[in-house]
C-alpha cells in the first residue's frame, strides 16, 4: 500500500513536470516570435509591393517582390550625409571613449597608486548627481563647441559605468604578481600597461568599444541638443525626420499627375521600412558575431564591489 | 603633524607614480568641466539668470523659479504621468526578466534556450529613434499593421497613440519588449551558478520544478534583484527624455508630458534657462532621496546595499 501511494505520487510528480516543460516550451516559443515578428515585418514589409503593404495583405511573407523603396531612400541625399557623420562620430568617439575609460581605469586598477580613493568617488558622484540639461549646455556652448562635430564626441568622452567595468576586469583578471615580476625587470608603468595589461584584457576592451560604439550609433539626443546644420546632423536625426516627422519620403514637386503622385505616396510608405534597415544594417550584420561579448559584458559588470 | 606626512606622502607617490597620474590628468579635467562645472551651474535654479551678467552676475531668487513650477497649470500633470509611467515601468519591466530567467533556465534544450536568448536580445539594439519610428508606423491610423490585424478580427481601426488610456500602456509594454532579454542576462548568469547540489536535495525531497523555482532559485537571485531595484528606484524621476519626447503628439501630450520633455522645451526651445534647471534639480534631487533612502532601507531589511 505504502509502496503503491509511493508510485502514485512519483507519477503524480512526473506528470505536473512533464507538464510544466511543455508549457514552457511552447510559451518560450511564442515569445520569440513576438521578439522578432515586429523586425521581421519590417524586412518583408520593405521589399513588398506598397499597394499589397497598405492594403494590409503583407503580415508573414513578403508580396510583389521590389526593391524599388530602397533605390528611392538611396537617392536622398541627407540619408548618405547622415550616415558618412554617423561613422565619423562613432569611430573618432569610440577611439576617445577607450583612451580615456584606459586612462581612468589603469590607475584606479592599482592598489599602489594613493590618489585611487579620491579619483574613483570623483568619477562615481557623477553618476548619481549632474547638473541637468541647461548647466551642461551652457558649459558646452561657452566651449564654442555647440553645432560642431566635437559637440557629438567630447561632452560624452567617458563613461563611469565602463570604467568600472574596466577596472574590475583588470584587478580581478589580471594577478598582481605580473606586475611585480614586470618591475623587477625594469618595466615602469607605462610598459606594463600597454605590453602586459592590455594585450591581457582584450575580452573587456572589445565589450567596452563595442558598448560605445552603438551608443554612438543610436544616439539621438546629443544631435538633438548641439547641432543645427543639417550636414553636421547623424543618421538618427535624419531618422526621425523621416520617420517621425509627418514630412512625406520622396515628395518633390513636379509634375501634378494624380497616378505618379498616388505612387509616390504609396511608396513613402515602404521606404520608411527601407530607411529602418538601412539605418540598422550595420549593427544587425555584425550583431551575431558580437552578442556573446555583450553578455560577457553585462556579467562582468554585474560583479558588485 | 599628520597633515605633512600626507603631503610628503603623496609627494613621494607622485615621483614614485607619476605615470598614473599624468594618465589620470584628462580624466580629471574631463570630469571637472563636464560634470562639476554644470554641478556649480545649477545654482543658476535660484537665479534670475541674465545672459549677460552670467552666473555669478545674476541677483539671487531664492525659490521663485521653484515656486513657479508648483504652481503652473500643469505640474501635477507632469508629476502624476513621470511618477506613473515610472512606476509602472518598475512594476512590469522588472519583474518580468526574472520571470523570463526563470523559465528560460528550465528549457531542456540547449539549442532551443541560446535560440530564444540570442532572439530576445535583438530589440536591444534598436535605435530609439527607430523603435519609435516603428511603434508610429505599426499603430498608424490608415496604413498601421495592427490596424491591418485589427480590421482581421473585425474590429475598427484605431489611432493607438492618441487613445490617452492606451499612451502608458503602450509606452511601457514596447520597452518590454526592448528590454526584457538583455534584462535577463544578468538573472541568467545568476541562476548558473546556483549550487547543484541545492536542486539535488529538492529533487529527491520530491520538489516539482516550480516549487524547486520558488524555493531554490528565486531566494538565490535576491542580492542581485535588491542591487538591480535599488539602482531602478533611484531613477525615479528620470524618464528616458528621447522616447517620452519621440512618442509624443499633441493628441496625448496630457498623457506624455514628463518632467525631462517639460525641462528640454522650456530650456532650450523656450530659452528660460533659470527656470528649466530649477525643474531639473528639482527632479534630480528626488531621485538622490530616493537612491539614498532605498539604500538604507534594503541595508536594514535585505542586509543588502550598494554602498
Amino acid at each position: 500500500m505504502q509502496k503503491l501511494r509511493e508510485k502514485l505520487y512519483r507519477y503524480r510528480m512526473k506528470y505536473s513536470d512533464r507538464m510544466f516543460d511543455a508549457f514552457n516550451i511552447i510559451f518560450m516559443c511564442i515569445l520569440a516570435l513576438v521578439f522578432i515578428w515586429p523586425l521581421w515585418f519590417v524586412v518583408i514589409a520593405a521589399v513588398s509591393d506598397p499597394i499589397q503593404v497598405n492594403i494590409g495583405n503583407v503580415l508573414l511573407w513578403p508580396k510583389g517582390f521590389t526593391i524599388d523603396s530602397f533605390i528611392e531612400t538611396l537617392k536622398y541625399s541627407l540619408i548618405w550625409s547622415g550616415y558618412g557623420n554617423t561613422i565619423f562620430y562613432t569611430v573618432v568617439g569610440t577611439c576617445l571613449n577607450i583612451v580615456m575609460t584606459v586612462c581612468a581605469a589603469y590607475p584606479l586598477s592599482r592598489s599602489d597608486f594613493m590618489a585611487r580613493k579620491f579619483v574613483f568617488y570623483l568619477l562615481l558622484i557623477t553618476m548619481y548627481f549632474g547638473g541637468g540639461l541647461i548647466p551642461t549646455y551652457m558649459v558646452v556652448r561657452n566651449l564654442g563647441l555647440v553645432n560642431t562635430r566635437w559637440a557629438m564626441i567630447i561632452p560624452g568622452a567617458c563613461s563611469v559605468y565602463n570604467v568600472i567595468i574596466t577596472r574590475t576586469y583588470f584587478r580581478t583578471s589580471i594577478p598582481e604578481s605580473l606586475f611585480e615580476a614586470a618591475t623587477l625587470d625594469g618595466a615602469n608603468s607605462f610598459q606594463y600597461l600597454t605590453k602586459i595589461v592590455l594585450p591581457l584584457s582584450k575580452p573587456i576592451l572589445a565589450v567596452i568599444a563595442l558598448y560605445y560604439a552603438v551608443g554612438h550609433w543610436n544616439d539621438y539626443y546629443t544631435a538633438l541638443i548641439y547641432l543645427r546644420d543639417n550636414d553636421l546632423l547623424p543618421l538618427q536625426s535624419v531618422l526621425r525626420d523621416l520617420l517621425l516627422s509627418n514630412k512625406i519620403l520622396g515628395e518633390q514637386g513636379g509634375f501634378n499627375m494624380s497616378e505618379e503622385v498616388e505612387r509616390r505616396r504609396l511608396l513613402a510608405l515602404t521606404m520608411r521600412y527601407s530607411t529602418i534597415i538601412i539605418s540598422t544594417l550595420p549593427v544587425l550584420v555584425i550583431y551575431p558575431f558580437v552578442q556573446k561579448y555583450f553578455v560577457k559584458g553585462v556579467m562582468i559588470g554585474s560583479v558588485k564591489e | 603633524m599628520q597633515a605633512e606626512g600626507f603631503w610628503r606622502r603623496l609627494k613621494k607617490d607622485i615621483c614614485r607614480n607619476w605615470i598614473l597620474y599624468v594618465m589620470v590628468l584628462p580624466v580629471i579635467v574631463y570630469y571637472v568641466i563636464f560634470a562639476y562645472f554644470p554641478m556649480y551651474g545649477v545654482t543658476m535654479a535660484f537665479k534670475d539668470y541674465k545672459i549677460k551678467k552670467g552666473i555669478l552676475g545674476s541677483p539671487w531668487v531664492g525659490f521663485a523659479h521653484f515656486q513657479r513650477f508648483f504652481s503652473t497649470y500643469n505640474f501635477k500633470t507632469i508629476l502624476k504621468n513621470t511618477l506613473e509611467i515610472n512606476i509602472y515601468g518598475l512594476l512590469v519591466g522588472f519583474s518580468l526578466p526574472i520571470i523570463f530567467a526563470l523559465f528560460l533556465n528550465y528549457l531542456k534544450s540547449n539549442k532551443l534556450k541560446k535560440t530564444v536568448q540570442m532572439v530576445s536580445y535583438a530589440p536591444h539594439f534598436i535605435s530609439v529613434v527607430v523603435l519609435c519610428g516603428m511603434i508610429r508606423i505599426f499603430m498608424d491610423l490608415d496604413t498601421g499593421v495592427l490596424n491591418s490585424l485589427r480590421n482581421l478580427a473585425g474590429l475598427e481601426s484605431v489611432d493607438f497613440l492618441s487613445v490617452k488610456a492606451w499612451y502608458k500602456d503602450i509606452y511601457v509594454w514596447t520597452g518590454v519588449w526592448q528590454g526584457l532579454g538583455w534584462d535577463a542576462i544578468i538573472y541568467m548568469s545568476a541562476l548558473a551558478g546556483v549550487d547543484m547540489q541545492l536542486h539535488e536535495a529538492a529533487i529527491i525531497d520530491g520538489a516539482t520544478k516550480l516549487q524547486r523555482m520558488r524555493y531554490v532559485d528565486l531566494p538565490s537571485l535576491k542580492p542581485t534583484i535588491i542591487m538591480l531595484l535599488i539602482l531602478n528606484l533611484g531613477n525615479m524621476m528620470s524618464i528616458g527624455f528621447d522616447k517620452a519626447y519621440l512618442l509624443q503628439n499633441p493628441l496625448n501630450l496630457a498623457e506624455s508630458e514628463v518632467i525631462s520633455t517639460y525641462v528640454y522645451k522650456q530650456g532650450l526651445l523656450d530659452a528660460n534657462y533659470a527656470y528649466s534647471t530649477a525643474v531639473g534639480l528639482f527632479s534630480s534631487i528626488i531621485n538622490l532621496f530616493l537612491l539614498v533612502g532605498f539604500n538604507a532601507l534594503a541595508k536594514k531589511v535585505a542586509k543588502e546595499s550598494l554602498f
